[in-house]
């Protein structure tokens, strides 16, 4: 059997579940294995049907009182426990924070080995993995050899599938945790209060770079004058302490998918570029003819962006689009 | 407060990431080295922590003999002291990793206080090294923070979820991994630099491990390196930049 560990608010799948369960199926299916689930904390049986409906047969579902606010080591337990009773061949979680970080936990606790950020799988005689290094920048073709194979697939680089298959089976499973599985527990969930749009969900991203040379108030202008946009920046402009890291794009930073996303001052560094692979268009400004953003941008602008960016605000305004 | 604070030595790649003829490594000849800038924040909050309570923050890595170069940035930023295990040629995973790491704390003589490590490595990130030696020191562990506070002996770290963060109160001695944007490391004077060249590192030769994660080689994506259109080369450019913004209806 193939268990995937799912995640859910209040009894709706997340989208990072949902690509796990993808590549979990494709991995039972190479077995011939079933393709079970695992859900935590109140309202998790109300994950079966959109379970069933990504091809899971049975959801075990633990609702214990103790564990209704997310422990790491915990539900790493609780996971090793679940795989010992069913004789699990596979352990698949989603790699978002909590998915790698309770994996990783049940990794020690079964002394196995375990593998992030994985987009593919051929089960041969080992598993024939292939997972991404440096955020996406490289790939590797690894082999994992273990009696419990344990993976994290990368958020966002595999297709959720629907089977159409009835909703799974609920069965309740209680774990055996002890005071000491419990010693790290969320505490409490503090809202921000952002302004403005978030960047992950952009319709266009202006961007500034060591280009910029600290005056960002142009981009800032040119942001205003756009309905749905967001500001971001590079590493080097955060280094500066020109831009707060919260507005970083690439390897460490945020993740984009805007329509277009506008470079200005920035070189295309591989760690910028992962971050804004979701772009459908890019529009890179820069001096510099040879700079690496102008092979990887679908157009640009050879200029300075002081000039450049005033002049595209006040097209738009004789234009008449005004935000 | 005694902090130990793990980083990992990675080649600092531009624009371009080229591989080895074998395709198992990246081609290094022409590059420098660094260690992830989750890895930075590390180091920097050891130091404001010891800076804060008092105490020693001790840099660890795992690595070859030339790694002792990220040590020494580290000494820079104000770290008191480096430990390098000494990796030899041998392949090392994460399991190995965390296993070299924890008996390295174990045989020390210091009874360390937190052990601070990125959330992942800047390369291979598997997400995983802090967590296994949480587990084999039997310490409490959070992973991906963003914000961490220490008082009375216990630490109050921050994650980031959409709209909010997610709160921890863990008791310490403790093991917490964090992600870059937990502070602004600082750049070390030129004078630091030249005193840390002068630090002494320990130095210890662990044994590896049988892995069960096992690298076949690396590839390097193919991307779209068709040249971009060129809308102009001043700021006149800008009409047919709102041209592309109609097009695509963002306007
Ligand atoms: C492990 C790791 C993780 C990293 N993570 C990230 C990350 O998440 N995000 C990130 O951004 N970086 C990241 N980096 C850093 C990355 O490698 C680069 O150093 C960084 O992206 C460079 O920023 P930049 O393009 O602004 O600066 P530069 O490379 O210095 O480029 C500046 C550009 O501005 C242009 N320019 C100068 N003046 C003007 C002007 N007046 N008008 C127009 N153009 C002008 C120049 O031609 C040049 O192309 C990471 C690095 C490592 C090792
Ligand atoms: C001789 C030698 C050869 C090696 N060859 C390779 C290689 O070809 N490819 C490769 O990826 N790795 C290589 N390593 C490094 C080692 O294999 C990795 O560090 C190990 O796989 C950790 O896994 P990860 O990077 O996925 O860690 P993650 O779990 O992603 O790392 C999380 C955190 O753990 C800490 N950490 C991780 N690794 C180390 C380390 N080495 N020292 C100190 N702290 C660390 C850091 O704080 C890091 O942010 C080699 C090491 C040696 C000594």
């Amino acid at each position: 059997m193939v268990l995937t560990i799912v995640e859910h608010d209040d009894g709706e799948l997340d989208d990072v579940s949902l690509q796990a369960l993808a590549l979990a199926r494709d991995v039972a299916e190479q077995t011939g294995e079933s393709l079970d689930a695992v859900a935590f904390g109140p309202g998790a049986d109300a994950v079966a049907e959109a379970a069933g409906a990504h091809g899971v047969e049975t959801l075990h579902t633990v609702e214990d009182d103790a564990l209704a606010d997310y422990a790491p080591e915990a539900y790493g337990r609780a996971v090793v426990q679940c795989a010992e009773e069913l004789g699990t061949e596979a352990v698949i979680a989603p790699g978002t924070d909590r998915g790698a970080e309770t994996l990783s936990h049940a990794a020690a606790k079964l002394d196995e080995p375990m593998a992030a950020e994985v987009t593919d799988v051929e089960v041969g005689e080992a598993y024939e993995l292939t997972r991404q290094r440096w955020g996406g920048t490289l790939i590797e073709h690894s082999k994992l050899t273990a009696d419990t194979n344990l993976l994290t697939v990368a958020a966002n680089e595999v297709s959720p599938s629907e089977t159409g298959g009835d909703a799974a089976a609920v069965e309740p499973f209680a774990p055996d945790v002890d005071d000491g599985d419990l010693r790290v527990q969320l505490t409490d969930i503090e809202q921000s209060d952002v302004e403005g749009v978030p960047l992950g969900e952009a319709r266009v991203v202006v961007s500034g770079g060591r280009g910029t040379d600290g005056d960002f108030s142009e981009l800032e202008a040119l942001v205003e004058r756009v309905p749905n946009a967001a500001l971001g920046s590079s590493r080097a402009a955060v280094n500066e302490g020109w831009r707060p890291h919260d507005d970083q794009i690439g390897q460490t930073g945020a993740k984009i998918a805007p329509e277009i996303y506008i470079p200005a001052g920035i070189s295309g560094a591989v760690q910028h570029m992962v971050g804004c692979k979701g772009a459908e268009n890019i529009l890179a400004i820069n001096t510099d003819p040879e700079a690496a953003i102008i092979q990887k941008a679908d157009y640009a602008v050879i200029a300075d962006l002081h000039e450049v960016a005033p002049a595209i605000a006040e097209e738009l305004e004789a234009r008449g689009h005004a935000e | 407060m005694e902090i130990l604070t793990a980083i990992k030595r990675v080649p600092e790649t531009g624009a371009k990431v080229s591989l080895t003829d074998d395709k198992r490594d990246i081609d290094t000849t022409s590059l420098g080295f660094t260690f992830s800038p989750h890895e930075e924040c590390a180091v920097e909050e050891s130091v404001q922590l010891v800076e804060e309570h008092g105490g020693n923050v001790t840099v660890l890595t795992l690595g070859p003999e030339d790694a002792t170069e990220q040590l020494r940035s580290s000494i820079a930023m104000g770290a008191d002291d480096g430990i390098l295990l000494d990796g030899g040629d041998e392949e090392w995973g994460p399991v190995g990793t965390a296993s070299a790491i924890a008996e390295a704390v174990e045989g020390s003589d210091t009874g360390y206080d937190l052990l601070l490590f990125g959330n992942e490595s800047a390369d291979a990130a598997n997400h995983q090294v802090g967590v296994r030696v949480a587990e084999q020191l039997g310490l409490p562990c959070v992973t991906g923070i963003k914000d961490l506070e220490v008082a009375d002996g216990t630490a109050t770290a921050k994650r980031e979820i959409p709209g909010g963060s997610e709160v921890y109160e863990i008791d310490l001695p403790a093991v917490i991994t964090v992600k870059e944007g937990l502070n602004e490391p600082r750049y070390p004077s030129m004078r630091a630099k030249m005193q840390a060249r002068k630090a002494s590192v320990d130095q210890q030769s662990p044994e590896p491990r049988a892995e069960g994660l096992e690298l076949v080689e690396l590839e390097v994506p193919e991307t779209d390196d068709s040249p971009a259109e060129i809308l102009g080369e001043s700021s006149e450019a800008a009409e047919d930049v709102v041209d592309v913004l109609e097009e695509l209806e963002v306007v």
